[in-house]
C-alpha cells in the first residue's frame, strides 16, 4: 500500500520531535498544533476535568489514556465545543477555541469521532460521507432550489467519498443504511466521513472500542496513514496495550489531570501510571461518574454484540 | 440523560401478537368504562347563571351563594376565570342570589350597594341570567360608596396567596405522577391531564349520580384513578416499551390516547359543568384576611397531608428510594439490581390514584367539565419544568410557584390572562435553566 | 339514510376548504417533524398570526389586503424566530413543551378581552376578505362535475388553495433532494453528529421552523378568506394535533403524504359525521347516541386512530419503514 521509505520517513519525523523531551506533565513540545492552558470542568462538586497545560505536538499520534473516569471523553468534550469548561483557554494553530460551537471548531479543521458511534443509520452510507464535505453550495437554502449551481460540486464530493470508502473498504456498502453496517463498518465509516471534513487535527474517542479483533489491526493501520497524510491524531483509549503499538507520545490522565507524559515505551513503567491503574482498578470506590462510564462502555459492548449477532 | 444505548430494535423483530391483545384487552376496559358510565341520563335542568363583569373585564374568584325560598341554601360557587358562574337548582321557584361583597377583588364594588341580593324566578326548564352590575370603586351609586372600603393591598395578597397554595397544591398533586412517569421511562404523557378528568367524573358519577356521599365517592375514585394508572401501564405503555417503540412515538401516541379519553368523556358528560351533589352551598368563613369556604381549608389539609405520605414514602420506603434511583438514571438502576418495571409499575398506580384524587379536588373548587384536565395539564407541565423534569420534589416546589404565581398575577394583569403569565414563565425557564430549580445540569457524553 | 348525500359531502371534503388548510399546515409540520425532526406544537399559532394579521390590518385598520398578507407573513417569521431562539438549543420533548405553550399565549391573548378592540375578543374578526373575492375570475354560478359543485366564491378559494399546496410540494421536493434536506435528514437523526461535520446546526433547525411555519401560514391566510372571519378558538393545540395526525397518516419525510393524509383524514372524518348523524336521525341506535354527541364520536375515532396508526404503522401510508422519522430522541 504504502511505500516503506515514507513511513518510516513520516514517524522517524515524529519520533524526532520527539527526542530529548523530558517525560513530564506539561512539558512544552517544538511544534505544538493544539496548547491547553488550565481548563477545568466541574459537575456539582465532582471535578471532572483539570488539566494544567498539555500541548499536542503536530503531525504525530498521541495517545490520550488513563483509567476509567478519569475525565478522557468530558476533556474532549470541552476541546472541541461539544460542553462548555468552566475555565481555562486552549489553542488550535494559535487560534483560541474556546467559547467556539463544536460546528465552528470542526471548521477549523479539528474534527472528532464519538465512542458511542455517531453514524447516521438511515442516512446511506454515501449519504453519510456527502454530508462530512466542507462549504457546499448546495447547502445553502436558495441556492439548494437551483439543483445546477450544486450539482457539480456534488459530482466532485461523490468522487472525494468513492476514494475513501475504496480505501476504508466501505465501496460495496456504497448505497445501503448506514444503520445496516456492523459496529467496526461504523467505526470506519465515522472514520472517513471526518475525513471528508478535511481536518488538521483528528481526534478519535476510542476507536477501538467494541471493535472485534480481527477489525481492530485494519483501523489501527488507518490511524496510521493518517500521521502519512500529515494529519495529526489525537486519540483517547484506556487500553494501555492498544497504545504501544502506534502512538508516538503518550498523555496519561487520572481523575481529571494529567499525571504523565512520555514516549509510549517508557510510560508503561512509570510508577504514577501503574498506581493510576493499579489504584482505580482495586482500591477506590466508583465515583458516581465512573460508574456511568463503566456502564456506557459495558452499553457499547452490549451493542456491538447485538450488532454482530444480528 | 436518559441513557437508552442503540437504536431500537426494528419494529419487524418484535412479535405482534402480545400486543395486539394487550391493546384489546385495553379497549375493552375502556369500553367497559363507557358502558358504565354511559347508563344514567343526564337531564338538562334549571339552572342560575351569569357573567361577572367590571368594565368588559371578568371578575374572577367572586363567591355567590343561592339560597332557595324556604331559606335552605342550594350551593355557593365562585366565578371563573372569564367570570362566568353557574348553579344548578332542583326545580323551578323562587331564588335568593347573593353576591359576597368582600370576595370581589380591590378596587372593584357593586354598582349600586343594596342591590348585593337578588331575588329571581326560575321557571320550569329555564336557565335564569342573574345580573349583577359591577363598577370600579368610587363610582357606585346608592349605598354610601366612600363608607365601606374595599379590601387593602395586603389583605388582598394574603387572600390570593391562599388560593394560589390552593390551586399549587392541585397542580403538584397532578405534578407527582407525571414527574415520575417521565423520569422513569422518558414519556411526557399528554394523557395525564385525562387521569384528573376521570377522576373527576368517576367521583361525580358515584356522588351525584348514584347518590354516594362525596368522601366515599372521592376515595372511590381514587382506586379507579390507581386502578386505571396500572392497567394503562401494564397492558398499554409497558407493552410499548417492551417492543422499543421511540419516546416520540409513545409521546404522540399519548396525544392520541388524550384525544381519545376526552371525546369519550364529553360523549359521556357532555359540554356543560356540573358540581359535586354535596359542599355546594357552603358559606364562606374567615381566617384572618383570608375567606373561604370551609371545603377549600378541607381540601388544603387533604392535599397537603396525601403529597406528605408520598413524600415520605419516596424518602423512607424501599420501593420509594428504588423509584427515586430509577427516576435519576433508569440503566444505573437497573444494573444495581433493581427491578425497574416494578417501580415503573408502582409509580403509575400511585400516579394515576393521585392524580384522581387532584381531579376530585379541582372538581370541587371549579365544578367538573370533560375538558378540566386538559386545561390544568399545561400548568402542571409548567409546574414540572419549574421543578426540575423527572424529580419528584422539584415538580412539588415547582407547582407551588405555579399555583402562586398565577394568583398573585392578578395584581397586575388581567385575570383572564394570568395563565398567560404561567405559562410565559415556563418559557423563560426553559430559556435559562431549563434543568428547573431543583434539577442539575445534564453532561454530554 | 340518505346515501347521496353522504357521497356527495364526502367527496366535496376531499378537495374541500378544511383539506386545503390542513394539507398546507401539514406540509409546514412534515417539514419541522418529518424532516428535521422538529417537535413544533405550536404550528395553530403561526396559521392564527398569519390570519389574524391579514384581519387585524384589514378590518380594524382598515389598510390593503396585499399589506394584510405581508404584516401576516412576517408575523409568522418573527413568531418562528420567538419560539425558535429560545428553544431550538433543548432536547425534542422541551421543544415540544414549549411550543404549545406559546400557542396557547397566542390563542388567550387573540381571545382576551383587553385587546378586543385590536383582535375581537372570543367573536374574533370579519370583514377582510372583501378585496380577495374581489379579485375572483370566476363568474357567479356553480362549478364542479355532476352533483359535486361549489359556487364561485369557494371555487376562487379552493383553486388559490390548491395552488399553493402545489407550489408548496414543488419547495419540498427540490430542498429535500438537494445537499440542504441532507443536513436536514441527518439532525433528525443525531444533532452532535451534524454538528462535528461542521454544520450550523441551530441555522437549520431554524430555517426548518420558519419555512414550515411560513408554508403552515398560507393555510392561514385560506382558512381565513375561505371562512370569511376567523376566532381565536379556530386556532387551539387540537388543531396542530390533527396536522400530526395527517402527517403520520401519510407518511412522515414524504413529498406527498401531508396532502393526501389531510385528504383522507376529512373524508374519514365528514363520512363518519355524516353517516353516524344520518344513522342516528334514521334511530338506527335508538337512544344510544343523540345527535350532539356524533361530533364527539368523530374524535374519538381520531385519537384511536392515532393510537394504532403509530403502534401498528408508525411509517403511515407512504413512507418507508427503515427511513421514518419517529425514533428521533
Amino acid at each position: 500500500m504504502h511505500a516503506d521509505t515514507t513511513v518510516t520517513s513520516k514517524k522517524a519525523a515524529a519520533l524526532a520531535a520527539f527526542e530529548g523531551i523530558a517525560s513530564e506533565p506539561g512539558v512544552p513540545k517544538p511544534d505544538p498544533i493544539l496548547v491547553i492552558e488550565k481548563v477545568v470542568r466541574r459537575f456539582g462538586g465532582l471535578t471532572a476535568v483539570d488539566v494544567d497545560h498539555v500541548e499536542v505536538q503536530r503531525g504525530s499520534i498521541t495517545a490520550l489514556i488513563g483509567p476509567n473516569g478519569a475525565g478522557k471523553t468530558t476533556f474532549f468534550n470541552q476541546l472541541t465545543g461539544f460542553d462548555t469548561a468552566d475555565e481555562g483557554s486552549w489553542t488550535f494553530n494559535g487560534k483560541p477555541l474556546r467559547g467556539v460551537p463544536a460546528h465552528r471548531v470542526a471548521r477549523n479543521g479539528m474534527v472528532r469521532t464519538f465512542q458511542l458511534t455517531k453514524a447516521l443509520s438511515k442516512l446511506t452510507v454515501m449519504e453519510n460521507m456527502r454530508l462530512g464535505a466542507q462549504n457546499q453550495r448546495g447547502e445553502n437554502f436558495f441556492r439548494a432550489l437551483i439543483p445546477s449551481s450544486w450539482r457539480g460540486q456534488e459530482d466532485e464530493i461523490t468522487e472525494r467519498a468513492e476514494e475513501l470508502l475504496e480505501r476504508f473498504k466501505l465501496a460495496a456498502k456504497r448505497d445501503d443504511f448506514a444503520g445496516s453496517l456492523s459496529g467496526g463498518q461504523r467505526k470506519l465509516l465515522e472514520m472517513a466521513r471526518a475525513l471528508m471534513v478535511g481536518p488538521e487535527l483528528v481526534m478519535l474517542d476510542e476507536p477501538m472500542a467494541g471493535v472485534n479483533p480481527a477489525l481492530t489491526q485494519s483501523l489501527l493501520g488507518h490511524v496510521k496513514d493518517l500521521r502519512e497524510e500529515g494529519m495529526t491524531v489525537l486519540f483517547v483509549e484506556h487500553d494501555m496495550d492498544m497504545v504501544r503499538d502506534i502512538s508516538d507520545w503518550v498523555i496519561v490522565m487520572a481523575q481529571g489531570a494529567v499525571i504523565a507524559e512520555g514516549p509510549p515505551d517508557t510510560i508503561m513503567s512509570d510508577n504514577r501510571v501503574i498506581d493510576a491503574y493499579l489504584g482505580a482498578h482495586h482500591d477506590a470506590p466508583m465515583s458516581a461518574e465512573e460508574a456511568e462510564e463503566q456502564l456506557q462502555e459495558a452499553e457499547a459492548e452490549l451493542e456491538a454484540e447485538i450488532e454482530e449477532k444480528a | 440523560m436518559f441513557g437508552m444505548a442503540g437504536d431500537p430494535p426494528a419494529m419487524s423483530q418484535i412479535e405482534g401478537a402480545p400486543l395486539r391483545r394487550a391493546v384489546i384487552a385495553f379497549t375493552a376496559f375502556l369500553g367497559g368504562l363507557v358502558l358504565l358510565l354511559a347508563s344514567p341520563a343526564w337531564a338538562e335542568g334549571e339552572a342560575l347563571k351569569g357573567t361577572l363583569q367590571n368594565q368588559g373585564q371578568p371578575v374572577n374568584g367572586v363567591k355567590i351563594s343561592v339560597v332557595a325560598e324556604d331559606g335552605s341554601p342550594v350551593a355557593a360557587v365562585t366565578t371563573g376565570a372569564d367570570g362566568t358562574w353557574e348553579v344548578p337548582v332542583s326545580k323551578a321557584g323562587k331564588y335568593k342570589v347573593t353576591l359576597d361583597q368582600k370576595t370581589l377583588p380591590s378596587g372593584v364594588g357593586l354598582k349600586f350597594k343594596d342591590k348585593g341580593t337578588l331575588d329571581v324566578q326560575v321557571y320550569e326548564g329555564n336557565q335564569r341570567n342573574v345580573l349583577f352590575a359591577l363598577a370600579p370603586a368610587g363610582q357606585q351609586n346608592g349605598g354610601n360608596a366612600s363608607g365601606e372600603t374595599t379590601a387593602s393591598v395586603w389583605d388582598r395578597v394574603a387572600q390570593l396567596t391562599f388560593e394560589g397554595f390552593n390551586l399549587g397544591l392541585i397542580i403538584a398533586l397532578a405534578a407527582m405522577g407525571l414527574s415520575l412517569v417521565f423520569g422513569t421511562t422518558g414519556l411526557t404523557n399528554f394523557a395525564h391531564g385525562e387521569l384528573l378528568t376521570l377522576g373527576a367524573m368517576a367521583a361525580y358519577l358515584f356522588n351525584a349520580v348514584l347518590g354516594v356521599p362525596l368522601i366515599l365517592s372521592a376515595v372511590i375514585a381514587v382506586v379507579i384513578g390507581g386502578a386505571f394508572g396500572y392497567l394503562q401501564d401494564r397492558f398499554f405503555w409497558g407493552q410499548l416499551r417492551k417492543r422499543g417503540s421511540s419516546l416520540v412515538a409513545m409521546m404522540i401516541i399519548s396525544i392520541g390516547l388524550a384525544l381519545f379519553l376526552r371525546y369519550i368523556f364529553l360523549f359521556l358528560f357532555g359540554g356543560e359543568s356540573r358540581p359535586f351533589a354535596e359542599f355546594n352551598a357552603q358559606p364562606g368563613i374567615q381566617v384572618g384576611p383570608i375567606s373561604a369556604a370551609p371545603k377549600n381549608f378541607i381540601a388544603m389539609g387533604v392535599e397537603l397531608a396525601v403529597l406528605v405520605i408520598v413524600g415520605v414514602a419516596l424518602l423512607k420506603t424501599r420501593t420509594g428510594k428504588a423509584a427515586r434511583a430509577v427516576a435519576d438514571n433508569p440503566a444505573l438502576a437497573a444494573s444495581s439490581g433493581i427491578n425497574v418495571e416494578r417501580v415503573i409499575q408502582i409509580i403509575w398506580t400511585v400516579g394515576g390514584a393521585v392524580a384522581a384524587l387532584a381531579g376530585v379536588m379541582l372538581g370541587l373548587a371549579q365544578n367538573i367539565n370533560y375538558q378540566m384536565g386538559f386545561q390544568i395539564l399545561l400548568l402542571v407541565f409548567a409546574g414540572v419544568t419549574l421543578g426540575g423534569l423527572g424529580t419528584a420534589f422539584g415538580a412539588l416546589v415547582g407547582s407551588l410557584v405555579v399555583g402562586l404565581f398565577i394568583q398573585l398575577s392578578t395584581l397586575v394583569v388581567p385575570t383572564e390572562l394570568k395563565t398567560v403569565g404561567a405559562l410565559l414563565v415556563l418559557i423563560l425557564v426553559m430559556l435559562f435553566r431549563p434543568q428547573g430549580i431543583l434539577g442539575r445540569r445534564e453532561r454530554i457524553g | 339514510m340518505d346515501w347521496n348525500t353522504i357521497f356527495v359531502t364526502t367527496v366535496k371534503a376531499s378537495i374541500g376548504l378544511e383539506t386545503v388548510v390542513y394539507a398546507l399546515a401539514a406540509i409546514g409540520v412534515n417539514i419541522q417533524f418529518g424532516y428535521a425532526g422538529l417537535l413544533n406544537f405550536g404550528q395553530a399559532a403561526f396559521l392564527g398570526v398569519a390570519a389574524y394579521g391579514l384581519a387585524v390590518i384589514v378590518s380594524t385598520f382598515g389598510l390593503s389586503f396585499w399589506l394584510g398578507i405581508v404584516v401576516g407573513l412576517a408575523a409568522t417569521v418573527v413568531l418562528a424566530f420567538l419560539l425558535g431562539i429560545p428553544t431550538l438549543r433543548l432536547r425534542a420533548d422541551y421543544l415540544a413543551i414549549v411550543t404549545i405553550a406559546a400557542a396557547e399565549i397566542v390563542r388567550l391573548v387573540f381571545r382576551s378581552v383587553a385587546f378586543k378592540d385590536v383582535f375581537g375578543g372570543s367573536d374574533g374578526r370579519q370583514n377582510f376578505s372583501g378585496d380577495f373575492y374581489a379579485m375572483n375570475p370566476y363568474a357567479p354560478g356553480s362549478y364542479g362535475i355532476g352533483p359535486i359543485k361549489f359556487d364561485e366564491r369557494t371555487t376562487w378559494v379552493l383553486t388559490v388553495g390548491w395552488i399553493l399546496i402545489a407550489l408548496s410540494c414543488v419547495l419540498v421536493y427540490l430542498l429535500m433532494k438537494s445537499p440542504w434536506g441532507r443536513v436536514l435528514k441527518a439532525i433528525r437523526e443525531d444533532e452532535d453528529a451534524v454538528r462535528s461535520l461542521g454544520k450550523n446546526v441551530f441555522s437549520y433547525k431554524m430555517q426548518a421552523l420558519v419555512l414550515g411555519g411560513v408554508i403552515g401560514c398560507l393555510g392561514g391566510f385560506i382558512f381565513g378568506l375561505g371562512q370569511a372571519s376567523i376566532q381565536p378558538d379556530l386556532f387551539g393545540t387540537e388543531f396542530t394535533f390533527y396536522a400530526y395526525t395527517i402527517v403520520i397518516l401519510g407518511g412522515a419525510a414524504r413529498v406527498f403524504s401531508p396532502v393526501v393524509g389531510a385528504a383522507i383524514f376529512w373524508v374519514l372524518l365528514v363520512f363518519v359525521g355524516n353517516t353516524l348523524s344520518e344513522a342516528v336521525g334514521a334511530g338506527v341506535f335508538g337512544s344510544a347516541i343523540t345527535v350532539t354527541q356524533v361530533g364527539s364520536v368523530r374524535f374519538i375515532l381520531v385519537g384511536l386512530g392515532l393510537m394504532l396508526l403509530l403502534i401498528f404503522r408508525p411509517q403511515g401510508i407512504f413512507g418507508d419503514k427503515r427511513e421514518i422519522a419517529l425514533d428521533a430522541r
